[in-house]
């Protein structure tokens, strides 16, 4: 099965961020690298303003890539709204990444800011990406006002932690099995990626761990693969880990002599 | 009458100068053309940090601009005004420490240092400040200086300035009549340059009484790097934001804000300091941050410095003038081994 948002499938199962890498040029090498089909592009309120990111954000669209703009540094419900807002005229798109961050240090997000922004944003009929925490009742509120995506993080943006919390990760995947879910935030490298969706999760959206890389482009590609390889061991079904050996080669039948070796 | 051939040099920023300089040097009569009304504020060299920082730039930029900057360097020794070669001095706060790892990893030539070394090196830097690297082999230059100094070293070797003449790319096309044109706009000259970009860079100019700094200082941060040049007298060059937009108007609250916070951090008492001056200006820039020579037969055009501008432009003039006197093609000079 392909991963859908919002009825669209698509075959790459990475959302790359477009910030932070050494230049435009070795960006573009490492989406491409990546086979990743979707980009985000963060607004902000001085670039969208008589269009002055314009520039950038043609070479975004150049890669023909979908975009997913985010409302990156927002604070407040109103400045969240008013950049998806600004998004949707500049990008032409109905899809929304929204971000209400509670904390300037921890980038945590505002689960009730959020809330509040994604029921206005969905009456409004913008399809919402939220970036939320693992908390199952403001997912669950995310979910009743509309969103048809969720994104809970892997742990705080930039920090390149990997996944700090599998049992809430698990619970997650379990109690929305229906719901396109995608870690955004926190990876930090490939197997963290890979781990993603092992866990179920159908997707990944990261940045910093590419774009800061020694080599971007090199890490794009790791992520293609383990990316493949964490769907690919999902999909096959993993055994489950138990606490004894089990021999792979029947024990009966072995010469009782080799039990000593 | 002179025998030599007859350059025109448009733009007044760092790479014109050090352009009409290499030429001027040589067998050209040099005239520059400029929209500015001298070396000011309309022009982006004056926003810079002027930080000739080959080793600390590797975190972000391509292998060429490290051999670049190396020439260059030599140049600004005997060119620039106020060239200190004290190093650069990179810090992170112990939060932010993993950051300074991952810059020592894309970097080289630095030195360890914690506690007492930057106590000896920048007595003024906070205590709570207690790991960071010491590029011992950079240095730093006035830019608004050296702008001034190469007008008046140019002028003493007879190059005309034209000021206050915004050209247009017609104009430049069917009026100017010299052997070599040579285009140093910067942002100005982005109409022949599709591909060119402008990033725009925030920065502060702060007074101090209080703080001594001999080096720049570069604060490590996730969303917000800094670096503070010292520039003598108490006065301290603050800058600079990294933003993917061609807005020139004046320094957003936020931006302000961020570049003071991480002061505060080197520093509380730059609490007390002034700020004398705030500014924004664009960097131009092609896709992959490198700076470029086109040529369109008795054209030239040297853009795309990107933060790079007097770390790069004594090299990038270097090879303008290779060109211009025969002795390399600019397919030679794009297909330099920069390894």
């Amino acid at each position: 099965m392909s991963l859908v948002f919002y009825g669209e499938s698509f075959s790459s199962r990475l959302l790359l961020g477009t910030a932070q890498y050494p230049s435009p040029q070795i960006m573009k090498s490492a989406i491409e690298v990546s086979g990743c089909e979707i980009l985000t592009a963060s607004v902000r309120r001085e670039a969208a303003k008589g269009r002055d990111g314009q520039k950038f954000w043609s070479l975004i669209q150049q890669t023909g890539c979908r975009i997913l703009p985010n409302t990156a540094g927002c604070k407040s419900v109103q400045e969240a709204v008013t950049t998806a807002h600004m998004a949707r005229e500049l990008f032409d798109t109905p899809w929304i990444k929204l971000e209400v961050i509670g904390n300037d240090d921890t980038l945590q997000p505002n689960v009730f800011g959020l809330v509040e922004a994604a029921k206005i944003l969905c009456e409004e009929g913008f399809n919402v990406f939220p970036y939320t925490t693992t908390d199952l009742g403001v997912a669950e509120k995310l979910v009743d006002f509309g969103c048809q995506v969720l994104m809970p993080w892997g742990s705080p943006i930039g920090s390149g932690r990997g996944l700090n919390d599998l049992y809430a990760l698990r619970s997650f995947r379990a109690h929305f099995p229906d719901i396109s879910l995608v870690i955004d935030a926190g990876i930090g490298t490939a197997s963290h990626a890979t781990q993603a969706l092992e866990l179920g999760y159908d997707a990944v959206l990261l940045n910093t761990a590419v774009a800061k890389a020694g080599d971007s482009v090199a890490m794009a590609e790791a992520f293609k693969y383990a990316l493949f390889a964490g769907r690919k061991a999902f999909e096959a079904k993993a055994i489950n880990p138990r606490d004894m050996a089990m021999p792979s080669t029947p024990v009966v039948g072995t010469p009782f002599w080799h039990t000593h070796d | 009458m002179s025998s030599k051939q007859k350059a025109i040099v448009i733009g007044s920023g760092v790479v014109g100068l050090t352009v009409a300089d290499y030429l001027t040097d040589s067998l050209f009569d040099v005239t520059i053309y400029s929209a500015s009304s001298g070396p000011d504020s309309s022009c982006c060299s004056w926003w810079a940090g002027g930080m000739l920082a080959p080793y600390c730039e590797q975190e972000t930029a391509e292998p060429i601009i490290g051999k670049l900057a190396k020439e260059s360097l030599v140049y600004w020794q005997d060119n620039a005004a106020n060239y200190h070669s004290l190093g650069t001095l990179v810090l992170a706060t112990q939060r932010d420490l993993p950051l300074l790892y991952d810059f020592k990893n894309k970097t080289e030539s630095w030195l360890d240092v914690g506690r007492t070394d930057i106590e000896r090196l920048e007595p003024h830097v906070d205590r709570r400040l207690i790991s960071g690297l010491y590029f011992e082999n950079e240095a730093h230059i006035d830019p608004r200086k050296t702008l001034q100094k190469l007008e008046q070293k140019l002028k003493a070797k007879g190059a005309i300035f034209n000021y206050g003449q915004r050209l247009s790319d017609e104009y430049i096309e069917t009026q100017l009549n010299a052997d070599w044109i040579i285009d140093c706009r910067g942002m100005g000259g982005k109409k022949r340059l599709s591909s060119l970009r402008g990033v725009r860079g925030e920065m502060l100019y702060l007074q101090s009484d209080e703080i001594q700094l001999s080096r720049p200082i570069r604060l490590l941060h996730p969303r917000i790097p800094i670096y503070i040049v010292p520039r003598g007298n108490g006065l301290f060059m603050v800058g600079a934001s990294m933003i993917e937009s061609e807005n020139d108007g004046p320094i957003s609250v936020r931006a302000t804000m961020e570049l003071l916070s991480s002061v505060y951090t080197v520093n509380p008492a730059f609490g007390e300091a002034s700020i004398l001056e705030t500014g924004a200006d664009l960097r131009p820039a092609f896709d992959d941050n490198i700076p470029a020579i086109h040529q369109d037969g008795r054209y030239l055009s040297i853009n795309g410095m990107y933060r790079h501008g007097y770390l790069a432009a004594p090299a990038m003039a270097r090879r303008t003038l290779d060109i211009v006197s025969g002795s390399a093609s600019l397919e030679e000079i794009r297909n330099e081994d920069y390894s």
